[in-house]
């Protein structure tokens, strides 16, 4: 890859952003995030992370919003994600490796299903402020 | 101990946006006898006691983590510089800011792979907050600066999946034109 200027990024932002005003946005709402504690970091968070942004990529959707945050007090079933799209229930889901994070894009934001065997329940007890 | 310097410096950026940090500097120097990386923000800062506490593996900042014991981002950089010949240097001020130096040696067989730079300084942008993260990454001949500010500046919001995908192009195509 040649060296990018911040010029260029900003020319290839522009010819995206006429292919993505073309894209469906019925999932504009949905987010998706990473925990990124020491735990999440260690049980490999960042393949997840990156995995989760090239299916999303690969499959054209763009109007999901992806982001990370520190623990989440899941520190067991590390790394954890938490996933929100409208009209379902919020989720956390543990020991989400590359392939799981493939399955929460395509699964339940693709086709609103939930996967099963990686739900934990929500945020440990103590650590909801 | 981590599984490599990219995810140290994945830790320790991270405490100093918890640490509600609004500038974050990381200077990373590389060359083939050793790697250099300093951490610098101006969060909250912790006092002497706080400071030796965070080296304690049995410890964590009571905001993060309530009523648990166990803290193991200082104490991971600390096993993993001792086991490989290297230095840790962590200064701190309440209300200033953190500075953590640590060196490797590059040469020590045990010292963990560097990992993958861009992938992490993308993830580190992505957390919700105003904070500014600049990376310096040097090696002898050579030098890049990125930072959060300049690409939402270009791109626009970072959590946006397309102008995710740019920048980390951008930053790629950064270490991948990096002379050794």
């Amino acid at each position: 890859m040649a060296k990018l200027t911040l010029n260029d990024l900003r020319k290839l932002r522009d010819q995206k952003q006429k292919a993505i005003e073309k894209r469906d946005p019925s999932n504009k709402d949905a987010q998706i995030i990473v925990g990124m504690g020491t735990c999440g970091i260690a049980a490999g968070a960042k393949e997840t992370f990156n995995a989760i942004i090239d299916e999303l990529d690969a499959k054209g959707i763009s109007h999901v919003l992806v982001r990370q945050t520190g623990c989440m007090g899941l520190c067991h079933s590390e790394p954890t994600v938490e996933v929100i799209v409208p009209n379902m229930p919020v989720v956390i889901y543990g020991n989400v490796n590359a392939e799981v994070g493939k399955q929460i894009v395509n699964d339940h934001i693709v086709n609103k299903h939930l996967i099963d065997n990686h739900i934990c329940d929500k945020p440990a007890m103590d650590i909801v402020r | 101990m981590h599984a490599s310097v990219c995810d140290i410096i994945a830790d320790l950026v991270q405490n100093a946006i918890e640490a509600d940090a609004t500038r974050i500097e990381v200077d990373v120097a590389t060359s083939p006898a050793e790697i250099r990386v300093c951490i610098q923000d101006n969060g909250k800062g912790m006092d002497a006691r706080a400071l030796a506490k965070a080296k304690d593996p049995f410890y964590s900042e009571p905001g993060k983590h309530a009523r648990r014991h166990v803290g193991l981002g200082i104490p991971l950089l600390m096993q993993t510089a001792s086991a490989v010949t290297g230095t840790v240097d962590i200064r701190s001020t309440p209300g200033q800011g953190t500075r953590v130096a640590f060196t490797l040696d590059a040469r020590h067989l045990d010292t963990p792979p560097f990992g993958d730079l861009p992938g992490t300084l993308l993830g580190l942008m992505t957390f919700r907050g105003p904070y500014d993260l600049i990376l310096t990454r040097a090696t002898p001949t050579d030098r890049y600066t990125v930072s959060r500010g300049e690409l939402i500046d270009t791109l626009g919001d970072l959590e946006e999946i397309d102008n995710l995908i740019l920048a980390r192009d951008y930053v790629r195509s950064q270490e991948e034109n990096l002379n050794p």
